[in-house]
């Protein structure tokens, strides 16, 4: 689907259209490029700001392109009482990259969400769709180089 | 394959079947003749529908989220591989989930004349074992069985548990998760030919707006979301608001930590809230509705797209449902990832396209709410009660929980507990009795500490309460609420500051920002905690020691001044946690603040490393491994850990393979 056509499903001046269109713009990009904004902006009839202020108020909205590898860190409750803070830390490590950043060779970015539901196997991470669960410090580190040997 | 709709739709019938007449044809009402040949086929195609009577056997894959993270689409596949390279032909089903979430990937097998059994724990692995055994031998792998389902048949499986008889089933009671697990969500037949859309069909007949309403207000139900609103007095403001159009909201923004009863129901019984909801629009006059689900939900939104083309192609959903002359529109809005759209009026605001931001109430959105006009919301498990209460009576539904609160309430169990899963029990039931009745109690031989009720909204309760009866009123008593029903449970190695401390963040990072007792007072509650649980670098700083105790003498004013003084629930509620494990955990609060130290040796800042001088072989990785060259020692003699330079970091810990390091 180019660009052109992402618009054209989308009646214009409808500003609760706005949220899908995002979420449809961020589903073909990767992410919210500056451009795409403004087009928004200019499709919907609302100012630039308000179209920001809600790109920035929803945790599912970037602004920035992701790595390759999107890693999701489970922080849910179940999770935490799990050891979920460690898991997260030793990722951050061993990637050089804080949640919410993307690495320099656009390879990992970390993530992290409320609860993913999959407490049974907490403490679990999602890779791009993957997940896995029951995770110790050890295995992290482990799983993790799997994933940079693969590159 | 046919379905209810090519089976009734014959052009030998003699009369065309209106919908409304489809459902009583399917639900056997006595004063319709059908031709011979058709009700024979229907009686085969219902029985083949709940596989009472199977002329083939039938595998079926539990493929909830939770199934799937445990690897159920590999043992489907593996099925659908196997059965085609040896030839057997068997009916391979996807279904929702039963529950039983630590026993997953759960799979079923029914057998023509055989009562349906399930196994668990099952991996691609042991497909083939399971096919050569069961499918072709017709006898059961025995160290796989989780249970056999209570039915009739002609065949017994001999010396095996009924699965209502294993303990995580057996004080439960299901009502709205009757289905899950058991149907496949996606076919709509299913759900009919187990009553579904019975309730919807005899409303639309029989019962007036005002009816339905009588018999929620009857039945008591109250809303499942959290508050404990009364369903009926909700539709009863709204149908009573003078307006030219309203709106229906099912709030499916399942935002809490540790809670996924509502992802179990849209995974495993959709049709189950669309009747629901179906049946609250004709009560209060609504035309048109939204289902507005999590985005990290995607099996949910898939087969919620699913559910409402196929309702909408049987005439239950759009215009003039089941030839009623009533008409209901219903649409999917995906969100965006913010834990306040579960607030109502917040998640209003998301639909209509703006950030989603609390307003202030009154006007209640039965009044005023989408684009201004009366609008209900309820959730997901609030309407997934509906049909039920109508199809088995307000009366029956009544008879079940407490004085205050009826029916059952779906609790998700997990943490420091055997037994992971989704448990539905009455109201009233003990928390001892989910957590070590249906939970199995504590793994590991550990001790049982507190269990955290309601997500970041409830609060922690210790042992000297969990034989309280649960139900809303009761919870509200000893410091928690019934939120949207996570339990986490807690053993002795969870730090009650440091989970205090973990939900504030939360709370933190998802404070919309509008109001200043929520958006600074939550900042100034971690801060406190922060300062507690953390070690600076000049422990007897005077300043800094001033300001923790500043802190922890000021932490209760402050927890109270912004439940009083904010403007939603969420932060209304944001300081519970805080307030409940100082009520109940003074002792650890004191441990972090005077004696700096975490009983729970979780807070890793206030530990100290230490080698155990007799494990110690002296291979020197933890030397090599510490990142601030904190420990000494020669090769092959115990090691030491200078503690001033320690960062705590714990990679010592983490990579000795003798066990030697140890925290105090």
């Amino acid at each position: 689907m180019n660009n052109q056509s992402i618009f054209e499903a989308y009646p214009r001046n409808d500003a609760s259209l706005l949220i899908p269109l995002l979420q449809n713009i961020q589903t073909e990009f990767g992410y919210l490029p500056e451009d795409q904004l403004e087009k928004v902006a200019e499709h919907i009839g609302i100012p630039l700001s308000r179209v920001y202020g809600v790109a920035t108020f929803y945790n599912q909205f970037r602004l920035k392109p992701l790595g390759k590898y999107v890693i999701r860190v489970c922080r849910g409750t179940a999770c935490h009482v799990k050891g979920s803070l460690d898991i997260l830390r030793i990722l951050e490590s061993e990637l050089g990259i804080k949640a919410g950043e993307t690495t320099k060779d656009f390879m990992f970015s970390i993530e992290t969400v409320a609860c993913i539901g999959a407490c049974s196997i907490a403490p679990v991470i999602v890779i791009n769709d993957e997940y896995f669960g029951g995770l110790t410090p050890k295995s992290i580190q482990k799983l993790i180089k799997k994933f940079k040997d693969k590159g | 394959m046919k379905d209810f709709l090519d089976i009734l739709n014959r052009k030998h019938m003699d009369f065309k079947v209106t919908p409304d007449l489809f459902m009583d044809i399917i639900h056997e009402s006595p004063d319709i003749t059908l031709p011979a040949q058709t009700a024979q086929e229907l009686r085969e195609y219902k029985s083949r529908l709940t596989l009472e009577k199977t002329d083939k056997p039938a595998v079926i894959v539990g493929m909830g989220t939770c199934g799937l993270a445990n690897g159920a689409q590999g043992v489907y596949d593996t099925f659908k591989e196997e059965l085609e390279k040896r030839g057997i032909e068997a009916e391979l089903i996807s279904t929702g989930c039963v529950g039983y979430c630590a026993e997953e990937v759960i799979v079923d097998i029914k057998l023509p004349g055989y009562p349906r059994l399930s196994y668990a724990r099952v991996t691609p692995k042991d497909v083939s074992n399971l096919i050569e055994t069961t499918l072709i031998n017709h006898e059961p792998v025995r160290d796989k069985v989780l249970g056999v389902y209570h039915e009739k048949s002609e065949k017994r499986w001999e010396n095996l548990p009924v699965i209502n008889n294993i303990p995580f089933f057996k004080i439960q009671q299901k009502v709205v998760l009757e289905n899950c697990g058991i149907i496949d969500p996606e076919n709509i037949d299913q759900y009919i030919v187990r009553g579904g859309y019975k309730g919807l069909s005899r409303v639309l007949k029989n019962m007036s707006p005002e009816d339905v309403i009588e018999d929620m207000l009857k039945a008591g139900l109250r809303g499942r979301g959290g508050g404990g609103f009364k369903t009926g007095m909700k539709w009863k403001f709204a149908r009573q608001s003078e307006g030219d159009k309203k709106y229906l909201i099912c709030n499916a923004d399942e935002g809490d930590p540790g809670a996924f009863m509502d992802r179990a129901i849209l995974e495993g019984d959709p049709h189950r809230v669309v009747e629901g909801m179906v049946i609250a629009a004709y009560a209060i006059g609504a035309s048109e509705g939204y289902i507005y689900c999590r985005a990290e939900y995607p099996l949910a939104i898939r087969r919620l797209r699913k559910t409402l083309a196929d309702a909408e192609k049987y005439g239950l959903l759009g215009d003039n449902i089941l030839n009623s002359g009533f008409s209901f529109k219903l649409k999917i809005k995906e969100g965006a990832g913010a834990f306040v759209c579960g607030e109502e009026t917040a998640l209003i605001n998301s639909i209509e396209g703006n950030r989603g931001m609390p307003r202030p109430r009154p006007p209640y959105p039965t009044t005023e709410g989408l684009w201004g006009k009366p609008t209900v919301i309820n959730n997901v498990e609030t309407f997934a009660n509906v049909p039920v209460i109508i199809r088995r009576g307000a009366d029956w539904y009544a008879s079940i929980g407490t004085a205050t609160s009826k029916g059952t309430k779906i609790f998700a169990l997990s943490g420091k507990v055997k037994n992971v899963g989704l448990v539905e029990v009455p109201m009233g039931t003990t928390l001892r009795q989910i957590v070590f009745d249906v939970g199995g109690g504590i793994p590991d031989g550990r001790r049982f500490k507190a269990v955290q009720i309601g997500g970041p909204s409830g609060g922690a309760l210790p042992e000297s309460v969990i034989d309280t009866a649960i139900d809303y009123e009761n919870l509200k008593e000893i410091g928690a609420m019934m939120g949207s029903g996570g339990l986490v449970v807690m053993d002795e190695t969870t730090c009650m500051v440091d989970l205090a401390k973990y939900f504030m963040t939360f709370i933190m990072s998802e404070s919309c920002g509008k109001c200043i007792p929520c958006r600074e007072g939550t900042k100034r509650l971690y801060e406190t905690l922060e300062r507690l649980t953390r070690s600076y670098k000049n422990e007897n700083d005077p300043e800094e020691a001033l300001l923790r105790f500043q802190g922890m003498v000021y932490l209760e004013r402050l927890a109270k001044v912004i439940t009083t003084t904010s403007l939603c629930g969420l932060g209304q509620t944001a300081a519970n946690p805080v307030l409940s494990t100082l009520h109940y955990f003074r002792d650890e609060y004191e441990a972090h603040l005077y004696e700096r130290k975490c009983p729970a040796g979780v807070c890793k800042e206030l530990l100290t490393y230490k080698i155990d001088t007799d494990k110690c072989t002296g291979c020197t990785l933890c030397a090599t491994k510490c990142p601030v060259d904190a420990i000494v020692g020669e090769r092959k003699k115990a090691h030491y850990i200078i503690s001033d330079k320690c960062t705590r970091c714990g990679q010592c810990m983490m990579n000795c393979n003798f066990n030697a390091i140890y925290v105090e």
